[in-house]
């Protein structure tokens, strides 16, 4: 734990500060996802301990081999097998420092922890595949529209228990 | 994430999100999420320390059985270091950046939004196309070309 309490501070504002950087830097206003009204709530169906877990990842991630992502609206995805060898993963994007997750894709790919937690009991099993997405995408016509269909049938067919976000 | 998160949780599927923004997350206001306070780029961890990426995970994943409000956030206790310093540089507001111009004082990884596939490497990109060779391709699922 730290000592110096007075060095600690509140957690990062970030919606004022990235609209800020974005309009300087000539992107246009960002719409932020404003929810009006409570989310949806579907109680876990067994415990996680016999889950199958699901997960979907921002962030740019793709496989050698694969296409990598465009920086401009891109509703595209990718399957990326569970079982990957992570050193075949790469990370491309136009909004954060890539630097950490090109040393360890785990930190927004945390794909290898989760292996540890099937192991550990904690979660049953992993879906075949993930999905990795860019985000920062200004349309949200495009995501309802074009990315969001796609993205629920993948997780139904995949008869998941449970699905695990990771944006970056 | 957060409209796919509630879109998810709607079709009938329990989800958990991540989440080192706070005020983004809660502005989406997904069905659960985990709050990790940790700098952009890092939702899941630490690069080259599994046993704490692990331990994140861990009570990460233990959200989804002690959430019971819908729309509730966990806080998780790590700290990315002893101080909170990082947050100092972190998109600066725009009135400082440009006082600071010439000797750039605050972190910016902004960079122009290219329209075309972005590789990490030029290797990939051989490989992308080398996989598209072929009559069928096995990798261009989700690809709208």
């Amino acid at each position: 734990m730290p000592t110096n309490y007075q060095r600690l501070q509140p957690p990062v504002d970030y919606i004022p500060r990235i609209t800020a950087q974005y309009s300087g830097l000539g992107y246009g206003e960002y719409q932020w996802l404003q929810s009006e009204d409570a989310p949806a709530w579907t109680p876990l169906s067994k415990p996680l301990s016999e889950s199958k877990l699901g997960f979907i990842c921002t962030g740019g991630i793709y496989s050698a081999g694969q296409t990598a992502f465009h920086f401009k609206d891109d509703t595209s995805y990718r399957a990326i097998p569970t079982d990957v060898n992570v050193e075949d993963l790469r990370a491309t994007h136009f909004a954060y420092d890539l630097t950490d997750a090109r040393k360890d894709i785990n930190v927004v790919f945390p794909v290898e922890q989760l292996r540890t937690m099937v192991d550990e009991g904690v979660i049953d099993s992993l879906a075949p595949d993930a999905y990795t997405l860019m985000g920062g995408i200004y349309s949200t016509r495009r995501v309802v529209e074009e990315l969001i269909p796609a993205l629920v049938d993948r997780v139904l067919a995949d008869e998941v228990d449970v699905v695990l976000l990771v944006p970056v | 994430m957060g409209l796919i998160a509630r879109a998810i949780e709607e079709a009938g599927v329990p989800t958990l999100s991540m989440s080192s923004a706070r005020d983004i997350t809660r502005s989406a206001w997904p069905a659960r999420s985990v709050y990790l306070d940790y700098p952009l780029g890092h939702t899941a961890g630490q690069p080259n320390k599994p046993e704490l990426n692990e331990a994140i995970m861990r009570d990460t994943l233990a959200a989804f059985e002690s959430l019971s409000e819908p729309g509730s956030m966990a806080h998780l206790p790590y700290r990315w270091a002893d101080t909170d310093d990082w947050k100092d540089k972190v998109f600066a507001p725009m009135e400082s950046k440009k006082a600071s111009d010439d000797s750039p004082e605050y972190d910016d990884d902004r960079v122009a939004r290219y329209d075309t596939p972005q590789y990490q490497t030029d290797d990939d990109q051989t490989a992308a196309e080398h996989s598209h060779d072929g009559e069928e391709c096995l990798v261009c699922v989700g690809i709208d070309y």
